[in-house]
């Protein structure tokens, strides 16, 4: 049934390599109309690359891409927009200056002429409507004003918007790492609606119940290579888990419950809304749906406990921030660098850094949580997403400070990575750190022992030992709401 | 429905507000200024200035900065004032290969991926060379029809409020309204999505540095229409003042946030603050100081409205 001649889009034996690494080694993969390919893998398996190759942003330095049965000889970005091929990027990728109606114009190049304005103001919203009913986004608002969520469903509505050619296959590199459950409902429904008008689908996620369900077919990827693929029925959680290879272990999700804990309390914090209390070890998380309050107050609890003017001797708090291209990582940079500049206060003697003591802390911590690497002095960017997190992580825990920050720190981080983050998070909690967590998912959040609930800016909830569940979660972020 | 004020607006807010104030305190001090003439005096120089300020803003949509613009306007009016005087054949070629080089600068600057802050100050001198072989000593005299361009007397308006206005139109259409404004405030703030869509991120740096050199040839050859005749060292201070008009009109440094209306405000509250100085009599040795002085009180007002705006966004 895989019959290139039918393929929407078929890349043949496709090879890259960036100087030692190989990217992608011989990966075949095929698209046929009115279908869903579900493509999993570890960060750094080759997804983001083998879209490239699809989308026309990178030549394979051997094989062939073929659309429609016909070999594409000069396959590049045009061609590929030009046969209906659309990406929606794992990072944000649309001009945050513009008006939503002035990316519209960026992204569709045939738009241009008298009263282009118009157009796309009716294209991008048409599209939306289909996408996300009841969205409430004014297309005249600058991309910069919208939240991220709000960024993301627009994004996803401009890679099905139709203005002239119309889409015949979307690429979604985790679309729905941003959106809340019924914001992601709405997008998975209108993904399935696509594939049933014949559109295809190439849909990369680390949330693998969406995959499960969303897909009609699977791709494993790993090291660059395809190492499974089967129809989407035949997998289950575990086997696709199992199939990528990653050492996630089932009952990952058992938080560790030891009763209402007596340890002191280390940090307080009035809120509208239930009070906040931290103790010492505990693993707190702050959950509820995406963007109603968790961030600010992890703000609020940095601002309030680190120095304002002059940074202090010894900080109570430490940072792990969520979106790491925005306020993680300095791109510049090296990863040693990277990971010293929060502790460089207690590597430095007399304003001077202490080269030796920085170099063998960062040997340390990369055996200590494994950043993949060959040389801490390699660029940051040379690293996976994954490993990138890691050493921002990294960064946060080999400060002094006792309470950890933690805005929603997984986004877009592979499975393998997540179990070993968890496992030092635990190691560290078991040690008496804090550690304070937004996270957005649910899995996650059942590893804290005590969860805050959140709606609309306010703690709503406190669930505790064994009733930190997925029921009694959703209960109180969805509480009132339907009333 | 609640009336929001878009990022844009409060943006023009401030350089609107505080030429109003401005120009309200020159008209106290000074209430003979609140005619036809006394307008034209006050904002005539600013011709020149908005249309410096337009060029950078150009320049500064696509994450660059031009170090250039001063000598370059200078190198402009010197060619004004000799050769489109005397042979305007030759006078408009070289005008016209001056605005090619500047694509071309843009083309050396995205190719090579080099600083502009680098290339512009090299080109500075190059263009300050040829400046001075051109007119080594203050002369020249500016083309006939460039003198009546800068003196008529439109009706209602003075001139110069009437070419403030007009540049201040046809660069919001270009760089607001047209796809290629989009696309070249696009390059600045996400350039990668844009080459993702399939663009030429060279043609649009081109296209962004080809329409500054534009800019900058008009406000070369206006200034020699209000000074008659030019001098290598004529507009050296127009570096400046364009990159200072275009922060005061409410653009940024980075990220392709500019406001062509706003530049040509900001450019227009440069020239009336040095006005306003001299009609407080305050002396010559203290008037750069104190224009600094209005740039920073100017600028902190709209980091508070930053501020504001905010928190209006946080509830």
């Amino acid at each position: 049934m895989n019959d290139v001649s039918k393929a929407v889009i078929a890349v043949d034996g496709a090879k890259v390599s960036f100087g030692a690494v190989k990217a992608l080694d011989g990966v075949t993969l095929r698209v046929m109309p009115g279908e869903c390919v579900g493509l999993v893998g570890h960060n750094g398996a080759g997804k983001s690359t083998i879209v490239s190759v699809i989308n026309g942003g990178l030549t394979p330095h051997a094989g062939t891409v073929a659309g429609d049965g016909e070999q594409l000889e000069r396959y590049g970005i045009n061609a590929a927009r030009a046969r209906g091929v659309r990406c929606v990027f794992q990072e944000l990728s649309l001009c945050p200056n513009l008006s939503i109606v002035e990316n519209t114009r960026i992204m569709h190049r045939d738009l241009g002429g008298f009263g282009w304005r118009t157009r796309a103001a009716k294209i991008i919203a048409t599209s939306l409507d289909t996408v996300f009913p009841g969205h409430g986004i004014d297309t005249s608002q600058t991309v910069g004003d919208l939240s991220i969520a709000e960024r993301q469903m627009v994004e996803i509505a401009m890679a099905f918007s139709n203005a002239g050619t119309a889409p015949r296959l979307v690429i979604l590199d985790e679309p729905t790492s941003s959106l809340d459950a019924s914001l992601a409902r709405q997008m998975l429904d209108h993904v399935r609606r696509f594939i049933a008008a014949g559109g295809s689908v190439i849909f990369i996620s680390h949330i693998l119940h969406e995959i499960l369900e969303t897909s009609d077919r699977i791709v494993v990827m790993k090291d660059g290579r395809v190492v499974a693929e089967r129809q989407a029925q035949d997998f289950d959680h575990h086997g696709l888990v199992e199939a990528m290879g990653s050492v996630a272990k089932e009952d990952a999700g058992q938080h560790s419950s030891g009763g209402p804990s007596t340890a002191p309390v280390v940090l307080s914090h009035k809120t509208a809304g239930l009070p906040f209390t931290a103790r010492a070890g505990e693993i707190i998380g702050l959950a509820g749906l995406a963007g109603h309050g968790q961030t600010e107050l992890l703000l609020a609890l940095h601002a309030t406990h680190s120095g304002n003017w002059l940074p202090e001797r010894d900080p109570r708090v430490t940072f792990v921030a969520g979106d790491r291209r925005l306020n993680g990582v300095f791109e510049l940079w090296s990863i040693l660098r990277n990971f010293s500049i929060a502790s460089l206060g207690d590597l430095s003697r007399r304003g001077l850094i202490l080269a030796d003591e920085e170099e063998a802390k960062g040997a340390d911590w990369k055996r200590r949580i494994e950043i993949r690497t060959p040389d801490m002095d390699n660029r940051i960017l040379s690293l996976s997403g994954g490993n990138q997190q890691k050493v921002l992580f990294a960064r946060a825990l080999s400060t002094r400070a006792p309470i950890v920050l933690m805005d929603d720190p997984m986004r877009g981080v592979d499975v393998g990575t997540k179990q070993e983050v968890y496992t030092i998070i635990r190691d560290e909690a078991a040690r008496g750190r804090t550690f304070i967590w937004y996270s957005t998912e649910m899995d996650e959040v059942r590893l804290c022992d005590r969860v805050y609930v959140f709606r609309e800016g306010r703690i709503m909830a406190e669930l505790a030992g064994d009733a930190v569940n997925e029921k009694n979660i959703i209960a109180a972020s969805f509480e009132g709401v339907a009333a | 429905m609640t009336f929001r004020l878009s990022s844009d607006t409060m943006r023009l807010a401030i350089p609107a507000l505080s030429l109003t104030l401005l120009l309200a305190a020159v008209f106290w001090l000074q209430p003979r200024a609140m005619s036809y003439v006394g307008l034209n005096l006050l904002f005539n120089l600013a011709v020149p200035i908005a249309l410096a300020t337009i060029a950078q803003m150009l320049v500064m949509a696509v994450n660059d900065l031009d170090l250039s613009m001063g000598t370059f306007v200078s190198f402009v009016a010197c060619v004004t004032a000799t050769f489109l005087r005397d042979a305007p054949v030759i006078g408009i070629l070289i005008l016209a290969g001056a605005i090619a080089s500047y694509a071309a600068i843009g083309v050396v600057i995205h190719l090579r991926s080099l600083p502009s802050i680098v290339v512009t100050l090299g080109m500075s001198f190059v263009w300050g060379g040829l400046a001075v072989l051109l007119l080594p000593a203050p002369g020249g005299q500016s083309p006939d029809w460039v003198r009546w361009l800068m003196t008529v007397k439109p009706p209602l308006a003075p001139m110069a409020i009437v070419a403030s206005v007009i540049i201040a139109v046809v660069a919001h259409l270009v760089v607001m309204r047209s796809s290629l404004g989009v696309l070249i405030r696009g390059v600045g703030g996400n350039q990668r999505s844009v080459e993702r869509a399939g663009w030429s991120i060279v043609a649009a740096r081109a296209a962004a540095y080809g329409l500054a050199g534009f800019f900058a040839v008009l406000a070369g050859v206006a200034l020699v229409g209000l000074t008659t005749s030019a001098d290598a060292n004529i507009a050296l201070r127009y570096t400046l003042l364009s990159i200072a008009g275009v922060i005061l009109g409410g653009g940024e440094f980075i990220g392709g946030r500019v406001s062509p209306i706003g530049a040509v405000i900001g450019a227009l509250t440069l020239t009336l603050a040095g006005s306003f100085l001299s009609f407080l009599r305050i002396s010559p040795d203290w008037q750069i100081g104190a224009q600094g002085a209005i740039l920073i009180i100017v600028l902190a007002l709209r980091l508070m409205l930053n501020r504001l705006e905010k928190r209006e966004k946080r509830r």
